[in-house]
């Protein structure tokens, strides 16, 4: 007894200076992922004229909100903000809607032939066919320079499905039967008892694709060449990245804008687009589990 | 309606071949009809996939064909295996595919740990407040697009003003030109996608570790068995099953490479590093509209990925584990 106390004593002080270790680095961890944070967000308020003087700017000598000015009367930053900002609403909807949809009629056991199709679904997870045969199927279907090649394309997923149509499994039977015996009909079981129950589990997937549609790039690389049309992030390529390279020599005249931007109003446009994401964040973090699922074969 | 079909059913049994045909077809009317709603509900999806996933892997045909959007599909001609071989006889092929070996080595090897010991650290903190607090950090950087990590980067980075350089001349070294020197490609790549996705990474081992009984940890502690023993005997075999999932799911990626990343990343000092499968696939396919070669490559490419999660499934069930499939 009197053994076995010594050794926890003995451990112990080895766990507590391993606690201390671990809180440690995940401090330092931590720091590391808010630092680009913040020094963007420095940047975005600090004048141009001293961000030009160079040297360590951790904290600028005057705030200044001349760079959010400058974006916000531009119409081009404007135009591209309200293009993504309705491909994240009217994009999350149109999936909901899809997905919602097709995962019920899957998880229904008189849905004739549903196993086969979850596996035909499930197949196109693991068989990718590269960018060119989905890229001509948009063209033939004369999407390109449409916004809707950025959403009818990705509208649903193979993964989506499937973790929807499990939760749709776990909504018991029961409750549907006692709604068709009070005189419900599929349709009205669907709008009047599934999908309010559904809600909550509904937001959460909406946020995921909300983000997805926000951040949508390649496809727009692939499919959107009218500069009328870019959505934020091909015109935030433009800002931030052409013109730090030596390619970006037309950068200035595509976005609209009187020169090449100084770093400060890029840093603001990184924070602008930014906003949303830090806006829904608290409420994306409930579901983060769903989300990972999704997010980590995906990729 | 469901008694009818019952007692349709019940009266099919007892009739002749022919009037059981008829009944039949009849029974699978009303069955139709009556889950008509269902099939409503379903066709928009299943026409989804039909034609953005099903049509494009029938599609992959035209890698053997000289495909050209005059002629269609239908009509072009086909030249066997032509567009693979000149795949393999280019030299710029072996170019690409050390490039896209090395970043997804770099990132098998420096990347794919992280997550776990991040959780397994993560899991040791007591105070739930900060471990919360660390988490919510920790995830954020996930939800960023690449345009703008690679955009802070450039800032961070840059030679003249970024704050990198200006701390490496506090501290008495010389400038790095890092965004523009074929040396720190690789590095760089590999940095960024650690800074954006290890904390996301965690996600799935933190909901593994958080299903283990307390209990074990009781009767470990009663063992003798101090944190770190804990973390090697309990919690690691917790999450063993996650990290082989995920193990065998990476290494069917081993071809890709975010062509985001890449696409924003790349300049014409660093493309000799730089060019992967699926910016080639971009550059010939969509640039210079070379349909049928680039599906070719596409083709390839997912044809390894597939036969190597295959390999990696059957190898884990080999070594008495439970694969993915």
């Amino acid at each position: 007894m009197r053994e076995a106390a010594v050794s926890t004593i003995r451990e112990s002080r080895f766990d507590r200076l391993f606690g201390a270790f671990n809180v440690t680095v995940l401090l330092l961890v931590g720091l590391v992922c808010l630092f680009p944070f913040y020094y963007v967000f420095v940047i975005s308020f600090t004048t141009p004229e001293e961000y030009r003087q160079g040297g360590l700017l951790l904290f600028p000598k005057t705030w200044t909100l001349v760079s959010y000015e400058y974006l916000l009367s531009t119409s081009t930053f404007m135009r591209a903000t309200g293009i993504s900002a309705f491909l994240a609403v009217v994009g999350t909807l149109c999936s909901l809607v899809i997905t919602s949809s097709l995962s019920y009629g899957l998880s229904r056991k008189r849905m004739r032939g549903r196993k086969p199709l979850m596996f035909l679904i499930l197949l196109t997870t693991l068989f990718n066919p590269g960018i060119i045969p989905g890229y001509l199927v948009v063209k033939e279907l004369g999407m390109i320079d449409s916004l809707w090649s950025l959403i009818i394309p990705v509208i649903t997923s193979g993964w989506y499905v499937l973790l929807m149509k499990g939760f749709f499994d776990s909504i018991p039977v029961g409750l549907e039967e006692a709604a068709r015996i009070d005189g419900c009909n599929d349709m009205s079981v669907w709008f009047r008892i599934i999908l309010p129950l559904s809600l909550p589990s509904l937001a959460a997937f909406g946020l995921f694709y909300a983000v997805s549609y926000w951040n949508t790039f390649f496809n727009a690389v692939l499919f959107i060449n009218d500069t009328a049309k870019w959505p934020l992030q091909i015109l935030l390529q433009n800002m931030l990245i052409d013109s730090s390279t030596a390619m970006g020599g037309a950068a200035a005249s595509d976005t609209g804008m009187a020169s090449i931007p100084s770093e400060t109003k890029k840093m603001a446009a990184v924070i602008i687009s930014t906003i949303p994401i830090l806006l829904v964040y608290p409420f994306l973090q409930k579901h983060f589990a769903k989300g990972a699922m999704v997010g980590s074969v995906k990729e | 309606m469901k008694v009818n079909v019952e007692s349709l059913q019940a009266k099919q049994d007892k009739a002749s071949l022919g009037l059981r045909l008829k009944f039949k077809l009849l029974n699978e009317g009303k069955l139709l009809k009556r889950d008509l709603f269902l099939y409503l509900l379903v066709f928009p999806g299943l026409l989804y996939f039909l034609v953005f996933k099903y049509i494009p892997m029938w599609g992959v045909l035209i890698a053997f064909q000289d495909y050209s959007p005059y002629l269609g599909f239908l009509h072009s001609e086909w030249v066997g295996f032509e567009h693979f071989q000149r795949l393999f006889s280019n030299p710029e092929f072996y170019r690409i595919f050390r490039n896209t070996m090395a970043i997804n080595l770099l990132s098998l090897v420096f990347f794919f740990p992280l997550p776990i010991i991040l959780s397994l650290m993560m899991n040791e903190l007591r105070l739930q407040w900060f471990k919360k607090t660390i988490q919510s950090i920790v995830y954020l950087p996930h939800f960023l697009s690449w345009v703008v990590i690679v955009g802070m980067s450039f800032l961070m980075l840059s030679q003249s003003e970024g704050v990198i350089n200006q701390l490496l001349v506090v501290f008495g070294y010389e400038k790095i030109d890092f965004l523009t020197n074929p040396d720190y490609f690789w590095i760089l790549l590999t940095l960024q996608s650690i800074w954006k996705e290890v904390g996301w990474g965690t996600v799935l081992f933190l909901a593994a570790i958080a299903g283990v009984d307390t209990q074990q940890y009781e009767a470990a502690k009663l063992d003798g068995a101090g944190r770190l023993k804990q973390m090697w005997h309990v919690t690691l075999p917790a999450i063993r099953n996650v990290i082989i999932i995920l193990l065998i799911l990476r290494i069917g990626h081993i071809m890709d490479v975010g062509f985001e990343q890449v696409y924003l990343m790349m300049n014409g000092a660093v493309s000799e590093v730089a060019e992967v499968f699926d910016t080639y696939v971009y550059r010939v396919g969509i640039l210079q509209a070379q349909f049928s070669y680039s599906t070719a490559v596409g083709l390839f490419k997912s044809f390894i990925g597939v036969a190597l999660v295959i390999f990696a499934n059957w190898l884990a069930k080999k070594m008495g584990e439970d694969g993915v499939y």
